[in-house]
Order: structure tokens, then C-alpha cells, then sequence
């Protein structure tokens, strides 16, 4: 079965900046992975890369089976993506933005009104203007959208940026769920303690080339396959 | 692609009701425009009169930078043009959307401007099938184009001093056109306005037509 994720030697260029400088790597369906690293490391990009966001200057790309370079369009709609920027319109209310949104993906409105409820804003929040509410509230809004496209391929930026504990936990429990289900999870974090304890498999980034890729036994069964190890790390002694 | 579009202008127009901006910023702007046109020219002189045509036009054109500028601001915010992108949509229903809702509410502009015309200008009212006709192909041919320079415009820091530029000279024709069928519907002569009015329909049918073609990739470089 062909990975979900499936990168060889990725480059990805932000203007003539080298964001990703030759990527490996593969992630199955089902597995949780953690992306970690210092800001700047190139974790974002290689999210957006995977959401068909971010153009491939060279190197092969594959995502849920198709190649980057050409079927882009194919990936978009099948992958859901928390981002930095939660995709939020300010002058519209809570539910007409998940409304919109869940429409626009040709997702269910019953999955979003169960998503709102879980997130806690279906009862007086539904009717505030987004530009009224806090980080954190926003933050929730935009997940409630990523649950109700029920994605097949999870990309999380800082899942846990701005959300009090009962938020964090929310978070966690969403991911462990869609992981059950099926759907692949990648999650960039510095909370590291909070996100290695979902992720069996933690990559680490640095200047846009993968330098470590190792398992946590305590989070779960995943090991790391030889042949996903990159380069530097087989060849170590 | 009809739902797509369908999608886009329910929520461009749904924006408006709850921010007003086009109530509250871009209709009374409109209205002090046609206002300082009448202080300069003394109401009472011919040259009024017969400027009118053309002064409600180059109003609107004022007002249509204003409008597409408001249009793709909302889409820029907090990354929406990514979700745009990740969300599926069919760009050509997206630009029919975005194309529908910006002709209501500039056809909404139009008619106050026009009622302010009659009232400060003292013009009557002849010609009223034309006249409406040309306001709607006009209108439709400033929205398809300036849906499609909008968008070129969107990614660029400069675009609300670029967008004018790009703009306003592809309007020229519409201008033109628009002023002389207004001009004969005003004057009591529909008839020699009707030419006017294919001119204007062509403009907006082709306009539509690269807009739905080309948006996508626009959009995608944007």
C-alpha cells in the first residue's frame, strides 16, 4: 500500500530561499508523527507542501496518490490543514463561517453542528462576530472546520496554540479519534512533552532537511522503518 | 459551478449586511462625489446638463475601485485565500460569485446615484427601458472586469494604488458606451442608444467569459 506521504529528496523554494533542501520522508496511513524544531526549521512549509499549498522545485512528492507537481487540486480537498492563519472570515459570525466553509468542501452540516458542539461554541457563540472573539475561541472555530471536512490527512501547526487546558485536551482526544479512524496525522509543535505523547514517531527538522527521525515506545508501536531513516541517520555508526 | 458561485456571492453579500461597508462608506462617498460634481458646475447651466451622462458614470467607476479594493480585502485576511484554495471550489464559480455580488451592490449604488442625479441635477427621467439596460449591461462589464484585475491585484502590497491604474483604462469603452446611452435615453432618444447598449453587453459577455477561463490560475498566483 502506497504511503500517504511519500517526499523524495524535496525542495521547496520561498522565493530563492531553500525552505525544504531535499526532504525524505513517509508516513503510512494511520500514524501519528510529530514534526519538531527550532523556528524557522521549515515545519510549516512542509505542511503546506503536503496540503498542495506550496509549489515542489525538484524531488519527487506523492500525497494520498498522487504527485504534488500535477494533482495538486486532488490533494487540497482531502487533506484538512490548522495553520497559523485559521481561515476565518471577521465579519461573519461563528456558524456562518463554519457554515460557509463546510458548503465550500461539500462536507455535512450535521458533522458541523456536531463539531461546533464539541468545541463549545454552538450555544452563545454561534452568533458572535469572529472579529469578537479571542485567539483561542478562533482557534476552536477553525478546528470545528478541519472535523467537519473530516479529512483523510490531518496537518496541524501549533495544535495547541492559544487553548486553555480543557482545549489542549479537546485537541488531543480529536486526534487520537481521527488516528482510530483511519485518518493520518502530522503535527508540528513546540510543545513537545504535550505532542510526543500522541505521536509514536517524532521527525526532526532543521534548516529544511530532516536530521533525526526516531520512534517513542511510550506513545505507541510505531518504529521507524529503515528505509524511512534518513540519510545521515542510516549511515551513522 | 453555478452552486459554487451561488456559495461565494450568498457570502460576500451576507459580509455586507453585517458590515455595512458598502451602506456606510462607499454610498455616501458616491453621493458627495456627485455633489462636488454640481458645486463646480453651477447647477443652473447647461454644462451641467449636459455633463450629467458622464459625470454619474465617472462616479460609478470611483465607486467600483472602492468596491472590487473591499471585494478581495475580505479574502486576504487571515489566510482565507488558502482555505479558498483547500476548500475545492470551481475557480470560475468563484469568480461568477464574486462577479454577481459586486454587480448588486454596485447596481444598488447606481439607482441612489441615479435618484441623486434626477433630484440635484434636475434631469427628468426619459428613455426608462434603456436606462435600465444600460445600467445593466454596463454594471456587468464593470463587474466582470473588475472582479478579474481584482484578483490579478490581490497579491500585490501595491494593489490599492495599482488596481485604479489597471482598472480604470480597460473601463474606458464602458464609459464611453455607457455615457452615450445614457445621453440618448436622458434626451428623450432611446433609439439612437441601443447601439451603445450591444456594445456594452459585448464587453460584459467577453469579460465573463475570460473571467470564468482564467480566474483559477490568477487566483492560484495571487
Amino acid at each position: 500500500m502506497e504511503p500517504v506521504i511519500h517526499l523524495r529528496g524535496v525542495v521547496c523554494l520561498l522565493g530563492r530561499f531553500p525552505a525544504l533542501a531535499g526532504v525524505d520522508l513517509s508516513v503510512e496511513q494511520g500514524e501519528i508523527v510529530l514534526l519538531q524544531g527550532p523556528n524557522g526549521a521549515g515545519k510549516s512549509t512542509l505542511l503546506r507542501l503536503c496540503a498542495g499549498l506550496q509549489p515542489v522545485a525538484t524531488g519527487t512528492a506523492r500525497v494520498l496518490g498522487h504527485d504534488l507537481a500535477t494533482e495538486s487540486h486532488q490533494v487540497r480537498v482531502r487533506v484538512g490543514l490548522l495553520a497559523h492563519a485559521t481561515f476565518l472570515y471577521d465579519d461573519l459570525t461563528v456558524a456562518d463561517n463554519v457554515r460557509f466553509w463546510t458548503l465550500a468542501a461539500k462536507a455535512d452540516l450535521d458533522d458541523a453542528q456536531r463539531a461546533m458542539q464539541r468545541l463549545g461554541l454552538a450555544d452563545r457563540l454561534a452568533e458572535v462576530k469572529v472579529s469578537r472573539l479571542s485567539t483561542g475561541q478562533r482557534r476552536r472555530v477553525a478546528i470545528a472546520i478541519l472535523m467537519a471536512r473530516r479529512p483523510e490527512l490531518w496537518l496541524l501547526d501549533e495544535p495547541h496554540a492559544g487553548l486553555d487546558q480543557d482545549g489542549r485536551d479537546l485537541v488531543d482526544a480529536l486526534v487520537r479519534e481521527a488516528a482510530e479512524v483511519g485518518a493520518t496525522v502530522v503535527i508540528a509543535s513546540h510543545e513537545l512533552d504535550r505532542a510526543a505523547q500522541l505521536a509514536p514517531r517524532h521527525v526532526t527538522i532543521v534548516g529544511g532537511a530532516i536530521t533525526a527521525i526516531t520512534a517513542d515506545t511510550a506513545a505507541g508501536p510505531a518504529g521507524v522503518p529503515e528505509h524511512q531513516q534518513p540519510e545521515a541517520v542510516r549511515s551513522a555508526p | 459551478m453555478l452552486r459554487d458561485a451561488r456559495l461565494i456571492a450568498a457570502k460576500d453579500l451576507r459580509i455586507e449586511l453585517r458590515s455595512k461597508v458598502t451602506a456606510s462608506q462607499i454610498l455616501p462617498f458616491a453621493l458627495l462625489v456627485l455633489m462636488l460634481f454640481a458645486f463646480a458646475l453651477d447647477p443652473d447651466s447647461q454644462a451641467l446638463e449636459r455633463a450629467t451622462p458622464g459625470l454619474f458614470w465617472v462616479a460609478v467607476l470611483f465607486v467600483t475601485v472602492l468596491a472590487v479594493e473591499r471585494s478581495f480585502s475580505l479574502e486576504g485576511g487571515d489566510g482565507v485565500r488558502d482555505a479558498l484554495r483547500l476548500a475545492g471550489l470551481e475557480p470560475g464559480g468563484v469568480f461568477l460569485g464574486k462577479f454577481a455580488a459586486l454587480v448588486v451592490q454596485l447596481l444598488v449604488v447606481e439607482v441612489v446615484l441615479l435618484l441623486g442625479v434626477l433630484l440635484l441635477y434636475s434631469r427628468d427621467l426619459a428613455g426608462v427601458g434603456l436606462l435600465a439596460a444600460t445600467m445593466l449591461a454596463a454594471t456587468a462589464g464593470i463587474g466582470a472586469a473588475g472582479t478579474l484585475y481584482g484578483v490579478l491585484a490581490a497579491g500585490l502590497r501595491v494593489r490599492e494604488t495599482l488596481l485604479p491604474f489597471l482598472l480604470l483604462p480597460v473601463l474606458a469603452p464602458v464609459l464611453i458606451a455607457a455615457t452615450r446611452a445614457f445621453e440618448s435615453a436622458l434626451d428623450g432618444v432611446p433609439s439612437d442608444g441601443w447601439p451603445w447598449f450591444n456594445l456594452l453587453a459585448v464587453f460584459a459577455l467577453v469579460y465573463i467569459g475570460i473571467g470564468i477561463l482564467t480566474f483559477g490560475s490568477l487566483l492560484e498566483e495571487s
